[in-house]
């Protein structure tokens, strides 16, 4: 039942960063790629009736986690105090960032909600690939089930770890990256003229830089924790993850300048979603690891109790039925380039 | 106190405050949203549809503030109640998960489609979004106060062999009763914001004489509502509420009313200082054997003070809790006599000529949202010292790993931003209200 759960938020994160992701990127992308103020708005048009909806898939991830874990959530929650509460600042200036632009005309009000904008999207972009290196890093979890950890120390991985380190910068690095190119490919799938060309033309420069970091990542990852290929050891499905890595990023490098952008986008999104499967994969049993690995964070002791747990399935099953009968409601009446006709934006 | 404590407690009693000013006009706005786009639909009336743009554009501000104050409140019960989420999860992480798969997902999926898809959708598919979005706001409501109730008053749960609590019973923990008044009660009050809000906006119209059409129909609809809602709010919902108070927690009952000294037929203090030091009431005016009355029924029915309490139980901020709890009821007291008054003028026809009551009605606004904050004031410091009532201490539930210097710097990051964050709701909403319900031609003459 732990195992289903697992699953569960496992799937739920992976949603969360692959629609809130290319919304993010398109952020990241945005003060470069759009010019005018014409353009600006497309770009928000695009992102404006989805955005939220992205978000909500993070709340409710961490909420089932919540539900199903409450020991891994109280115990990485507190642990990651200072990078969680800056990252809910970052969220809520991107909100007004989007949504108050509308509402005030004027360049000089324009130009600081875009910035708003697109800095809080990479700044996020880096913070939530930090957190992933934090948890495949491990964290200085001792006897009690708690740690904290401040933002950084010496940048090494010692016995007292900060969420910077050079490891965890590196992924958050790479996170930047992958959802700079999801974006760009978002933006190339649901703009035209010159404004999809520039998002075109920056996924094409994100790729080797992405492909290059990719490589790189997955060797620092094996050179910090060697025991994290255990599982791939095991289990020989494993292989299928960097199958489908590499060939997603083989995809986007040949359907992108093709003007295949629906499949440059999909094979991003597999890419994303393959390379959080592959973290989870290698971690499973273990949620959050421990620098002393006698204190790691596992599905067994954290679970919530098994009634609880059951009877969660059924609910939850209904909502996600009902959650993606609403998306995918809404992506259908949204579907299609956006252009500058009636509405907000 | 324990200073880490302290600043835990303030950070989510900040935050918390801050965050309800905005779903409680959400979710009062969204009944009232629907009940324009209703009547705009069956009487095929072009007013009534942009009445409900307008009131969907505040709404849509005002959405967009709950939303990043709320996402906070569901972050904070790991990042500064750690030890409380790790002894709860197991329980009320259910209802916190069920929230976001029920009510959010629903409710970001089709305001979205409300606001910007009225051109794409058909008259009845973007009236349905605009109930799915009063749903979803109303739900989203319904988990929350499950999850309170649960602090208050615990059920459906059992101890596990490490101490924490698990669920035992799904629905004997959903359908507490506790949270059904509570529920109806906090509803109701989330409606007379909104209520009071358009009848506000409605009323600046008036006097001014702009747009009075539309100001008309702001008039009459949020009358009408607050009336109901602010009778509803006393009597039967807040009623019920002060039954629960008075047989589940009797101490917070004792406190609330600022009664020292159990005894038979006890009075009802209207104002009045509570005196701790001394154990009375400073400057009393009261209404005698009223007390006994509303609580129990009958004129001399005994009606245990604070001295039936060991002093350990108190809640820690006694002079706080009454004051609330007095805000609240009067404030509910003059919601009723405003909107009575008000239906009156308005069946005799004589309410949009009115200046004075207009004048009330405009300067009103402000008042649901220090009443509501007041209510939830006296439902969170009664509850004390409990966490979760009679099972966890405050004082042993908020993160141990998070030192008060940590907690003082996030507490005083989101004050600076909640108040950017103010600052620019205001002044949104005040270009909205100037820019009026219709677009193009100058405002209608008197």
């Amino acid at each position: 039942m732990a195992s289903l759960w697992f699953c569960i938020v496992a799937v739920m994160v992976a949603t969360y960063v692959v629609l809130d992701g290319f919304d993010l990127g398109a952020g990241a992308i945005y003060l470069i790629a759009a010019k005018t103020n014409d353009e600006r708005r497309r770009v928000l048009r695009s992102i404006g009736p989805v955005w939220d909806g992205n978000e909500v898939w993070l709340l409710a991830a961490g909420g089932v986690l919540y539900f199903a874990f409450p020991q891994l959530y109280a115990s990485s929650f507190s642990g990651f105090y200072l990078p969680l509460t800056i990252v809910l600042w970052l969220l809520i200036l991107r909100a007004i960032g989007i949504e108050f632009r509308t509402h005030i005309e004027g360049p000089v009000w324009q130009d600081f909600f875009d910035t708003i904008f697109s800095v809080s999207s990479i700044l996020l972009a880096v913070f939530f690939g930090a957190a992933l290196g934090n948890v495949v890093r491990g964290v200085p979890l001792d006897a009690t089930g708690y740690f904290f950890e401040p933002l950084w120390t010496d940048f090494k991985l010692g016995e007292q770890t900060g969420i910077l380190d050079w490891y965890t910068v590196l992924i958050g690095v790479v996170a930047l990256v992958t959802l700079t190119a999801h974006g760009s490919y978002y933006v190339a799938l649901k703009t035209d003229e010159d404004l999809g060309r520039r998002a075109r033309g920056l996924a094409l420069l994100c790729w080797p830089v992405q492909f290059f970091l990719t490589c790189v990542s997955l060797v620092a990852t094996y050179f910090i924790r060697p025991e994290i290929m255990a599982n791939y050891g095991k289990h020989t499905v494993g292989v299928l993850v960097p199958i489908v890595v590499f060939a997603s990023l083989a995809v986007m490098l040949w359907a992108n300048p093709k003007g295949k952008e629906k499949l440059a986008f999909v094979a991003s999104s597999l890419y994303v979603t393959f390379m959080l499967v592959g973290a989870a994969f290698a971690l499973y049993p273990v949620v959050l690891p421990a620098r002393d690995h006698r204190y790691d964070l596992t599905i067994y002791n954290t679970a919530a109790g098994s009634h609880g747990l059951s009877v969660g399935l059924v609910w939850w099953t209904l909502g996600a039925a009902l959650a993606t009968t609403y998306f995918t409601f809404v992506y259908r009446k949204f579907r299609g380039k956006v252009g500058l006709g009636e509405g907000h934006y | 106190m324990d200073s880490a404590l302290f600043v835990h407690r303030l950070h989510f009693a900040f935050t918390a405050t801050f965050h309800y000013l905005f779903p409680q006009l959400t979710m009062g706005l969204a009944l009232l949203i629907v009940v324009l786009k209703t009547i705009g639909l069956r009487r095929n009336d072009p007013v009534y549809h942009e009445a409900a743009r307008f009131w969907g554009k505040i709404f849509g501000i005002n959405f967009v503030l709950g939303v990043v104050t709320g996402i906070p409140m569901e972050f904070q019960f790991g990042t500064n109640w750690s030890i409380f989420s790790r002894f709860a999860g197991g329980v009320i992480g259910q209802t916190l998960a069920m929230e976001g798969m029920f009510a959010f997902f629903l409710e970001s999926a089709f305001l979205g489609l409300f606001l910007y898809g009225e051109k794409r959708l058909s008259p009845k598919a973007h009236w349905l979004s605009a109930v799915a979005v009063f749903v979803g706001s109303w739900l989203s409501g319904y988990f929350i106060i499950a999850t309170d109730a649960f602090m208050q008053h615990p059920v459906g749960y059992f101890k596990a062999a490490d101490g924490s609590l698990q669920l035992a019973s799904f629905w004997d923990f959903v359908l507490n009763p506790w949270a059904g008044w509570q529920y109806a009660h906090n509803m109701s009050g989330a409606a007379i914001t909104g209520a009071f809000i358009m009848t506000s906006v409605g009323a600046f119209y008036l006097l001014s004489g702009k747009w009075t059409t539309h100001a008309r129909i702001f008039v009459k609809a949020g009358v009408i509502a607050g009336c109901v809602f602010s009778v509803l709010q006393i009597f039967p919902t807040g009623d019920r509420q002060g039954k629960m108070v008075t047989d589940l927690q009797p101490v917070t009952l004792a406190a609330m009313e600022g009664l020292f000294q159990s005894q038979p037929g006890a009075p009802l203090v209207l104002v009045g200082q509570p005196n701790e030091e001394q154990g009375k009431i400073d400057n009393p005016i009261e209404v005698p054997k009223m007390l006994s009355m509303v609580t129990y029924r009958r004129w001399n029915a005994n009606v245990r003070g604070l001295d039936a309490f060991p002093k350990t139980n108190w809640p820690g901020n006694i002079p706080l809790l009454y004051y609330s709890y007095h805000i609240m009821v009067g404030l509910g007291t003059f919601f009723v006599a405003v909107m009575v008054i008000a239906l009156l003028l308005l069946w005799r026809g004589w309410l949009f000529e009115a200046k004075w009551m207009l004048w009330i009605l405009m300067l009103a606004a402000p008042f649901p949202y220090i009443a509501n904050t007041a209510g939830w004031m006296t439902a969170e410091l009664g509850r004390q010292p409990w966490l979760v009532y009679g099972l966890m201490r405050t004082e042993d539930g908020y993160s141990k790993a998070v030192s008060a210097g940590n907690g003082m710097f996030t507490l005083l990051g989101f004050m600076g931003i909640y108040m950017v964050l103010g600052i620019l709701g205001l002044f949104l909403l005040r270009r909205e209200i100037e820019h009026g319900p219709v677009t193009g031609p100058a405002p209608e003459a008197r």
